[in-house]
This record gives C-alpha cells, sequence and structure tokens, in this order.
C-alpha cells in the first residue's frame, strides 16, 4: 500500500505500541535550550537517573541572551541564573554539541540546528519548543515538547505519542515576484486557522514548496504550529541534499551516500491517502500582514482591516472585536495606512541569511523613517552573523539606520532586554501576534522580512512588489 | 504526579477563544528554573494592571477589576470552563503549572491544542472535550447560577451537572490510566528499556551517521 511520508517516519521509529495506540518512539536528536531544560535536567537528578544518550543532545542558549553589548555579559540576574544553569546542566550531563552564550555558533536552536547538519533527514527531533516543528523541513517528524516530555526523552530517549492524521497542504503554481516563503505559510494559516492543523501532521508539498530553499522551506514548517499543528514536513530531494553536504555533523564519505539512498525514500509515494488535503494556488498569494491577535487574522498587503460584521460565529465576533480594540485599529481601515513605530527582522521564523539578504536588497540605499522609533536586525546565529558581513549585508543595516545585533530570539518573544513598550505597533518578522508577545501591550504585525524592511523605511505598510529597489 | 479521580469543583468561565499560552503565563515567568510558584501570575496581564515582573509582591498589585478571575463569586475555582482552541502557541509547560498551582484541575473547552493538552496531563490537570453545543449551555447556566459547580468523574469518563443532566467524554484509555494512578511515566517507559536498548542497537547498524 503507498505510504505517506508521514507514515514512513512514524513506522521508523515505533519501539513499541500501547494497545490503545500510544507508541513509544525512538528519538534521534534532542535539541535543548536554557527556558524549557532546567526543570528536567533537576527532575533527572531527583529521581537518581541518567541521560539516556547523550550523544543525541545538541544545545544552545538562545532565549534569555542579550543582542547587544555582550561584554557586559547578561545583566538580568533571573536570565543569567537561567543560561548559567543550562551551562552547569551541560556541563554535567555531556552533549554532542554545545554552543553556549557568545560561542561563534551559539544561536537559535532552531537555526543552529540545521546550519551545523544536527538535523538530518529521517531523523525524530525534540525540543522543548513549539518552533520544533522547523526541522521538518528536512523530511524529520519534529515534535515541539513540553518539559515533562524534555525529562521524559533525557531518561529513555522516547516520546511517548498517538499517531495524528495526515494532512497534505499542496501549494501549486508558482509564487509571483516579491512573494516569500512567510507570505505563503501566512496565507495557509488565514485559511485554516490557528486549529485548522490541531491533530494533523502537515505535509508541506506542491510546485511551490518545491521551488523554495531550504531557508524557505524552514519558515513554513517553522509556522505549522501556528496552524495548530505539532508537526510539518516537506519531502526530501536535491535542495535538502544539496543543502547538508558538507555541513559540521552531516555524514561524509562512504556514510554520506548510504544515507543519501536512504533520504531519497523520504517522500510520500505515489497515491498515499491523507486524511485532509488542502488546495492552495500560489499565485493567488499576496504579501501577507496580519492585523489581529491571532497569526489566523491575516490580510493580503492591499487589503483592509475586516469588520466584526464580517464575522457570522459570535465566538469569532468577539475574538475579532477584541482584537481590534487591543491592536488599536479600526474596522476599513487599508492596511498600507497602518504606521508602524518598531520593526523587527529576526526569529526562528525569518533570521537566516536569505531572510537578511531579503530585507537588505529593499532597505540598500535607503534610510529608515523618521517616525520609526527602532528598527533590530537579529541573525539568527553566529554563522549567520559572519556570512551576512562577509556579504556586507551588516553595513547596508547600518547604513539604514537600522540596528546589526547579535544572535538570539529577541523580540520574537521578548524574554531579553529587546520588547515593545505599551501601545508600541511593530512589523515583525515572528512568528506569533498574541496579545502582549513582544512585549506587555505591544501590537505585533506579522510579515515578511522584505515587508519589514520597507515598513522600516515608509513608516507603514507598503506593498513590497511595488517598492522602488536602489541598485 | 498527582492523581485525578473525582472532583466536585466551582466552575470559572473564561469565554474567549485562542487563549494562548502567553496569555497563560507570559515569558517574564518563564525565566525561573522551578516547577512551581506560577499560581499567582496565571494570566497575569488580563489579571492585574500593571506590568508583572518576577520577585513582585502580587498581594500587593493592582488587580484588573474586569478580569472575570477576579470576580468574588469564582474565587476558589477549581474547573475552567474555556473556548476553541485553548491553550495554543508556545510549547511553555509553566502553562499547566501556572493553572494548576492557581489552583485549578481541570479545564472544560472544546478544544484544546495539541502541546497544551499533552501537557496538561503530566500535571495532573485534565483536559475534557465536549461538544460546542454542551458548552455553550454551560456558559449559560454558570453565567446565570452564582456558585455553579460540575462533578467529574475520570473513571466513568463523565461530566455531571447540577441539574443531573450527565455528560460523556472522551480520553485515551493509556493517559486515563496514568492519571487515575498517578503514574510517572518515565518509571513506566523505562519498564520496557530492553526493548528500546533493541530498536537502537538495529537503528546503529542501519543508520549509522545519525549516531556519530
Amino acid at each position: 500500500m503507498p505510504q505517506t511520508l508521514y507514515d514512513k517516519l512514524w513506522q521508523s521509529h515505533v519501539v513499541r505500541t500501547e494497545a490503545d495506540g500510544t507508541a513509544l518512539l525512538y528519538i534521534d536528536r534532542h535539541l535543548v535550550h536554557e527556558v524549557t531544560s532546567p526543570q528536567a535536567f533537576e527532575g533527572l537528578k531527583i529521581a537518581g537517573r541518567k541521560p539516556w544518550r547523550i550523544s543525541s543532545i545538541v544545545a544552545t542558549a538562545d532565549h534569555n541572551t542579550p543582542t547587544d553589548h555582550w561584554e557586559r555579559g547578561i545583566e538580568d540576574p533571573v536570565s543569567r541564573q537561567q543560561v548559567e544553569t543550562l551551562d552547569a546542566n551541560i556541563r554535567e550531563v555531556g552533549a554532542l554539541a554545545y554552543f553556549p552564550f557568545k560561542d561563534a555558533r551559539q544561536g537559535i536552536v532552531h537555526v543552529v540546528g540545521p546550519e551545523n547538519g544536527a538535523t538530518l533527514p529521517g531523523m525524530t527531533v525534540v525540543c522543548g519548543d513549539s518552533h520544533t516543528s522547523t526541522h521538518g523541513a528536512f523530511a524529520c517528524l519534529a515534535h515541539g515538547i513540553g518539559t515533562s516530555e524534555v525529562e521524559h526523552v533525557l531518561a529513555t530517549q522516547c516520546l511517548l505519542q498517538k499517531k495524528m492524521k495526515s494532512m497534505l497542504v499542496r501549494v501549486d503554481g508558482k509564487v509571483g515576484a516579491g512573494v516569500t516563503a512567510k507570505d505563503i505559510v501566512l496565507a495557509i494559516i488565514g485559511r485554516i486557522g490557528t486549529a485548522g492543523g490541531t491533530g494533523y501532521a502537515i505535509e508541506f508539498g506542491g510546485a511551490a514548496i518545491r521551488a523554495l530553499s531550504m531557508e524557505g522551506r524552514m519558515t513554513v514548517c517553522n509556522m505549522a504550529i501556528e496552524a495548530g499543528a505539532r508537526v510539518g514536513f516537506v519531502a526530501v530531494d536535491d535542495t535538502t541534499i544539496d543543502y547538508l553536504k558538507g555541513r559540521s555533523f552531516s555524514p561524509t564519505g562512504e556514510a554520506w551516500d548510504r544515507a543519501v539512498a536512504h533520504w531519497r525514500t523520504l517522500v510520500s509515494d505515489a497515491g498515499a491517502k491523507f486524511d485532509a488535503v488542502v488546495e492552495i494556488d500560489a499565485a493567488t498569494i499576496r504579501p501577507q500582514v496580519t492585523w489581529g491577535t491571532s497569526p489566523e487574522m491575516v490580510v493580503p498587503v492591499d487589503g483592509s482591516v475586516p469588520a466584526p460584521e464580517d464575522f457570522a460565529d459570535p465566538v469569532k465576533r468577539e475574538g475579532v472585536t477584541r482584537a481590534l480594540q487591543y491592536m488599536g485599529l479600526t474596522p476599513r481601515t487599508p492596511i498600507s495606512e497602518i504606521a508602524v513605530d518598531q520593526v523587527f527582522i529576526g526569529s526562528c521564523t525569518n533570521s537566516r541569511i536569505e531572510d537578511l539578504r531579503e530585507a537588505a536588497a529593499v532597505a540598500k540605499g535607503r534610510t529608515k523613517a523618521v517616525s520609526v522609533r527602532r528598527v533590530l536586525v537579529v541573525p539568527g546565529s553566529g554563522l549567520v552573523k559572519q556570512q551576512a558581513e562577509a556579504e556586507g549585508l551588516d553595513r547596508i543595516f547600518v547604513s539604514a539606520g537600522f540596528e546589526w545585533r547579535e544572535p538570539g530570539c529577541s523580540m520574537c518573544l521578548a524574554m531579553n532586554a529587546d520588547r515593545l513598550e505599551p501601545g508600541e505597533r511593530c512589523a515583525s518578522t515572528s512568528n506569533r501576534n498574541f496579545e502582549g508577545r513582544q512585549g506587555n501591550g505591544g501590537r505585533t504585525h506579522l510579515v515578511s522580512p522584505a515587508m519589514a524592511a520597507a515598513a522600516a523605511i515608509s513608516g507603514h505598510f507598503t506593498d513590497v512588489r511595488k517598492f522602488p529597489r536602489v541598485s | 504526579m498527582r492523581a485525578f479521580t473525582q472532583l466536585d469543583g466551582l466552575v470559572a468561565p473564561l469565554d474567549r477563544a485562542n487563549v494562548d499560552t502567553d496569555a497563560i503565563i507570559p515569558k517574564q515567568f518563564l525565566k525561573s528554573i522551578k516547577r512551581s510558584g506560577f499560581g499567582p501570575n496565571a494570566f497575569d496581564e488580563w489579571r492585574y494592571l500593571d506590568r508583572g515582573e518576577p520577585g513582585m509582591d502580587n498581594s500587593r498589585r493592582p488587580a484588573n477589576p474586569d478580569f472575570v478571575l477576579n470576580q468574588a463569586r469564582y474565587q476558589g475555582a477549581s474547573i475552567l470552563l474555556t473556548r476553541d482552541n485553548f491553550g495554543c502557541g508556545s510549547s511553555r509547560e509553566h502553562a499547566p503549572w501556572a493553572l494548576e498551582d492557581y489552583g485549578f484541575r481541570a479545564l472544560v473547552g472544546t478544544s484544546f491544542a495539541d502541546i497544551f493538552y499533552n501537557n496538561s496531563f503530566k500535571n495532573g490537570l485534565l483536559p475534557i472535550k465536549l461538544p460546542p453545543a454542551e458548552i455553550d449551555a454551560l456558559f449559560a447556566q454558570v453565567a446565570a447560577t452564582p456558585g455553579y459547580r460540575l462533578k467529574i468523574d475520570l473513571a466513568a469518563q463523565i461530566v455531571t451537572r447540577p441539574d443531573g443532566k450527565v455528560l460523556g467524554f472522551d480520553v485515551d484509555p493509556f493517559r486515563k490510566e496514568c492519571l487515575l494512578n498517578g503514574w510517572d511515566d518515565i518509571g513506566l517507559t523505562l519498564r520496557h528499556a530492553d526493548e528500546i536498548k533493541a530498536f537502537e542497537a538495529k537503528r546503529r547498524i542501519e543508520q549509522p551517521w545519525l549516531f556519530a
């Protein structure tokens, strides 16, 4: 019987299955960061247990780390304690690799894993972070997990999991110029809703997904969780294999050839059945901007803010009313008339080299609007930062009046000092526009890197497709 | 883990969809390296009028009188009535820790986000899914009836309303068993350590590059 990619990934990791279908799923890669691991390490120690397989662990500090003045260390004592706790835990337990604060390869865990070849096709990947779905771009079964599960994986190398239903999101055709992976995934979420993928494993396919680089595929899979799906993935093809060749933890020599032969099988078979199929024509996708407090509250840049009466369902209408109030928006306002106070280019969604190139292409030869208080550009990792600087992107940003920072999660979730003030409005390349996400009272609009850069320069949202480039 | 068998509890309503885990416990409290003490900061941004930071004396902070959980009639509630997609967003287990520490033992709603749903079971917090029409009726009854309580029986998989109406609910048998007994699932899994070792050994031969 033809199998989906999900069937293959699932089957190849089942150690045993309980009568009700709950399975023990073997975990190949365990990514660890400072926020969701301390209680797990502590639990392990209290129970007198040892980690099952240390060589599965790749760790970094990212959520709490500052993005400027690294010479001062971490000034917030509570943040510092959490990062130092990770240092101590990894020192005691060990890991395949640890990229601590200030290390040249430190960065956002979902950027660091793939760029070092620590994420390989066919792996099960877990991390105490919902955006672990990012690694699905490599045909991995990558689950975001809670801290109890972090402890469970540390102790047993397994995750207790029931098989989900399968959904194929097929984006056929070709996107227009100026339309990016971020716009594709926001359009998908706009279509199926933030709970549309709940209980499903999503495979992203179709010509428009195949045409994306690995960076673009990571952006799409990253936001599977924003559609409610704990896992999202893309089948292996040449793009996947080309990306992995020569990375630190990628296999070499004969092992590489064997690995590639296996990876080539990581696709859904022709005729495989999915529990649900969603089809989207790439040509219809325009640059997207969220207007509300849930990623499903999204419209194209040439659209306008909706009104509560556009929604029939009373709970939804109430949600829209509340979102408009929180966001300080009037129904029917054209998106292009919304002015921004801050711009954030970064996060595990959009902080890779390709994202920075797209933002720089827009910012080149221009200056941020005077009305924009601050533009933060936060590379996803030390390696991304190095690459960007080698290409001169940092100079483009700095000339435009943007701030070029050190790597980390930064204002995606504002656990460090980078945050919005109450009432401030931000064009952000991150993944969540929830109330208070980027700072208490802050107002977030999710966009692509190019759209964020265009907003920084214009002072308001603007259609990047019509934005004049300086060559 | 604390076992969950039966509960007769006061119900508090939180009538909004897509309540995310950032709202349940804002990021600044995630800097703690402990599992406990998150209750006073559950729903912090909705519950208080000022900006909460770790280490504040929460009893001295200005409460938001408009937030439903601050109403006198809902003090001591152990069941939270919710809407669609409760617990969406971040995987932070601090969310169920905060709800449990606040005093909730069960959540009753139409749907829960996957990771949050899973995390709840690991912490003795029972999320119960009921059809939208039943949830609508419960919201109406709670609003109309001060002191509204529900009885929950996990073994029988039923919720009983004050008017005697019984609502059945589904729960995975494995999760149910763990929760009824308060079992530590790491201990359960380690009973199968030999199977895990055998699986791992085979995998190491078939795909050695995964074990570099």
